[in-house]
């Protein structure tokens, strides 16, 4: 699977659907609020730092803000081994490629979050050598805007990535259940 | 350093006053290709710079000699810097790599090479350094369109 | 794409005559241990470390061509993020650059307060090249101390500009705003607290045995080779060359100040840290001082070709709205000419060479970036040794992507 053939996971496969079970229905809703409750709760960040915007990301990790809070401190600087890559800084095209690969070896749940200005949209260098956004190779889940952004708008996203997590739906048996 | 100290020192090294000139406390010599390395040899050795500060270009696209290849070069002994500035021509522009004097000119001179197309001879290592293998062109040069991205990697449908 | 697909962005010249049984390692861009965006190929012989071909530019933003499309007063916010550690010394140097062009003198309070805040950014450079050398051995604890008086610095800079880590401070002729009510005493406050966080720092680590065994005799650099390589700043000074911008050739208020200079004794890691140690110590003397000598008066000087008018006068008047406008949208005229200039930032020299050929947009913004000359030594500090003292030999260079990629 590549960046562009990534699918929205639908409330329902099309073509499995099976006429509507009350029950079934009910214990895939516990279920996804059970696993969205365990995996917002315990992101493991591979934080993938490039330019000014590691320095807030220094700041939000130590106190008094403390991303420990969330679940979300302890960085995995293996791409295996994460599931939510921030994109901390700007990407340029020399760097975009080496996002790309770290992304591809990311294995499912995995989240996105454009932490900066530069990370969503290029920030203000608009020339030759920057990428205008990170979501122009990989999908993004969350944008933290900000020149750098404030620790308190990465918590801010952080918590609007749990809320988004807690409200999707987590297939783990065969893409149904 | 005071003013009349660092005109004396401009005259010792180029005894004929006239060629070269102060400004905002840089010496600055205009030299021509041919005399760019024995000029920075000398200076090195006779009257201590003993470090290359900084090696870039400036292209003035009207010019026939477009590229102008610009030197600093510092003293710790006299604190007095010294400005190169040699010509070199659009259709080749060639000129002598200071990588025997100094270990700083390698990097330097490879960023040149790439923003502006400037061939250092003796330099034999001009990969590029902050653009990447494939770029093509030279994004400094004033004909270059500042927005012309080379992506390396395609972009995903919207 | 499949992950053999995406393409290579550079090309080594290592593996080419590599000995039998030579491994080449990479190492980074994307690495927590090389602050981003350095790309290490190395050729390893067990532990040891042959050669490395040192990659840098994945931070290269393009800066000097996107100056070549802004006014001298808009590119500004460009300029912080150079070196985005100690973002005003950039401003100042800049501003100090396109001043002497335009043959301006700022006022003397902007001259004290601007050498203040530099001593302030050096500050708080150093406390994060020294925090993230200490985390990156192990010692996390004092890390979170350093870091801690770092958020402190951070939050009152915020409150005199605006913003925590770039603050587009300067202005041509002047600074944006004045200190607001009660900042000096805050300063005072938190200059208080950092001696007593470094205090702690300096007593988990100086004489910590691990500390001294994996920093001591690593990463020698000599004086001759630092000198030929460009370096400039602690990497020098740590070989033992007493040379500093602020006293060979002062500037701001540098001359009227009283301050040593550190220097090390073997040109290794070990010497780089306390170098920087004891350059804080200084500067935070020096910032008691000039805090007692700042005298009153205006920020800007009071000079129409730079400095914008009042906004009451600006909505008031015809002729501070037509000034104003002409400022925005033209830039401010700088006559023609070139210039470089250099300030001592916390790196070592940093340099600015400004080419104008009249008018309100630069001809040439070239930055002199000291991480760019110390990651071209890199090399010559890191062969030789072993693979595991490539992290703190890289953190004791402090290489800044953002100065150093530009």
């Amino acid at each position: 699977m590549d960046a562009r053939t990534i699918p929205i996971v639908p409330i329902a496969p099309a073509g499995a659907r099976a006429p509507k079970d009350g029950a079934f229905e009910f214990l895939v809703t516990r279920k996804d609020e059970m696993i969205g409750w365990a995996r917002k709760f315990s992101l493991f960040p591979y934080p993938f730092v490039t330019a000014c915007c590691a320095m807030e990301f220094m700041a939000v990790s130590a106190s008094p803000y403390d991303t420990d809070r969330f679940g979300a401190a302890l960085p995995r600087f293996s791409p295996r081994q994460a599931d939510l890559l921030m994109v901390v800084g700007t990407v340029t095209h020399k760097q975009a490629p080496v996002l790309l690969k770290v992304w591809e070896q990311m294995c499912e749940p995995k989240w996105v979050m454009a932490f900066g200005a530069c990370a969503t949209s290029g920030g203000f260098y608009q020339n030759y050598a920057t990428l205008q956004g990170i979501d122009q190779i990989i999908p993004v889940d969350v944008y933290v805007p900000g020149c750098p952004p404030r620790p308190e708008t990465v918590i801010d996203g952080i918590m609007q990535l749990q809320d988004k997590i807690a409200r999707s739906h987590h297939p783990v048996v065969a893409g149904r259940f | 350093m005071a003013a009349n100290d660092l005109d004396t020192l401009r005259r010792q090294i180029v005894p004929a006053a006239g060629a070269a000139a102060l400004s905002h406390g840089t010496i600055v010599f205009v030299l021509a290709p041919a005399e760019l390395v024995p000029a920075v040899a000398r200076l090195r050795d006779e009257f201590a710079f003993d470090l290359l500060l900084d090696l870039t270009a400036v292209d003035w696209p009207a010019d026939a000699l477009r590229f102008e290849v610009v030197h600093h070069l510092y003293s710790t002994t006299h604190k007095v810097r010294v400005r190169l500035k040699t010509r070199v021509a659009a259709a080749d522009p060639v000129i002598d790599s200071l990588v025997a004097l100094y270990g700083s000119a390698a990097y330097m001179e490879r960023e040149c090479h790439e923003m502006y197309g400037i061939r250092f001879r003796g330099n034999h290592d001009l990969r590029p350094i902050l653009l990447y293998e494939g770029f093509i062109g030279h994004p400094l040069r004033k004909d270059y369109p500042k927005r012309r991205e080379q992506p390396l990697v395609p972009y995903r449908e919207a | 794409m499949d992950l053999v697909s995406i393409p290579n962005p550079v090309r080594t010249t290592l593996g080419t005559n590599a000995a039998d049984g030579a491994v080449i390692v990479n190492i980074g861009p994307s690495h927590p241990a090389t602050h981003g965006t350095v790309q290490i190929i190395a050729e390893l012989d067990g532990e040891r470390v042959v050669r490395t071909d040192v990659h840098c530019g994945y931070l290269h933003r393009g800066f000097e061509k996107e100056c070549e499309d802004h006014t001298w007063h808009n590119l500004i916010p460009y300029v912080d993020r150079l070196n985005y550690v100690s973002a005003l010394v950039n401003d100042f140097a800049y501003c100090d650059g396109v001043e002497q062009l335009m043959g301006i003198e700022i006022t003397p309070r902007c001259r004290y307060l601007r050498t203040l805040l530099s001593e302030y950014s050096r500050v708080v450079d150093h406390l994060t090249c020294v925090a993230a050398g200490m985390m990156e051995l192990g010692a996390m604890t004092a890390f979170l101390y350093l870091v801690m008086v770092r958020d402190y610095m951070y939050e009152h800079l915020a409150a005199l500009t605006g913003a925590r880590v770039t603050y587009s401070y300067g202005r041509i002729g002047g600074l944006a705003r004045d200190l607001p009510d009660g900042w000096l005493v805050r300063l005072e406050e938190i200059l208080v607290k950092y001696e007593e966080f470094v205090a702690r720092a300096h007593g988990l680590v100086d004489r910590n045995r691990i500390y001294i065994d994996r920093l001591r005799d690593v990463g020698t650099i000599t004086t001759a080779d630092a000198l030929s390589f460009g370096c400039t700043g602690p990497i020098l000074r740590s070989t033992g060359v007493p040379r500093d911008l602020r006293k060979d050739t002062p500037y701001l208020a540098y001359a009227e100040l009283d301050f040593d200079i550190p220097v090390g004794i073997k040109g290794d890691n070990y010497d780089r840290y306390f170098v920087r140690m004891r350059e804080m110590d200084e500067s935070v003397y020096m910032i008691r001082q000039l805090a007692q000598m700042l005298p009153e008066g205006p920020i800007n000087v009071d000079d129409r070709r730079c400095t914008f008018p009042d906004k009451p006068l600006v909505y008031g008047q015809i002729e501070s709205l037509i000034n104003h406008f002409k400022l925005v949208m033209d830039g401010p005229s700088v006559p023609p000419g070139e210039i470089y200039v250099a300030h001592e930032a916390p790196n070592g020299e940093l340099g600015f060479y400004l080419v104008s050929t009249g008018g309100g947009i630069p001809y040439k913004v070239h930055v002199r970036s000291p991480s760019f000359a110390h990651i071209g030594a890199a090399s010559r500090m890191i062969d030789g040794g072993q693979l595991a003292d490539i992290v703190p030999t890289f953190g004791s260079i402090n290489m800044i992507g953002g100065e150093c990629d530009r």
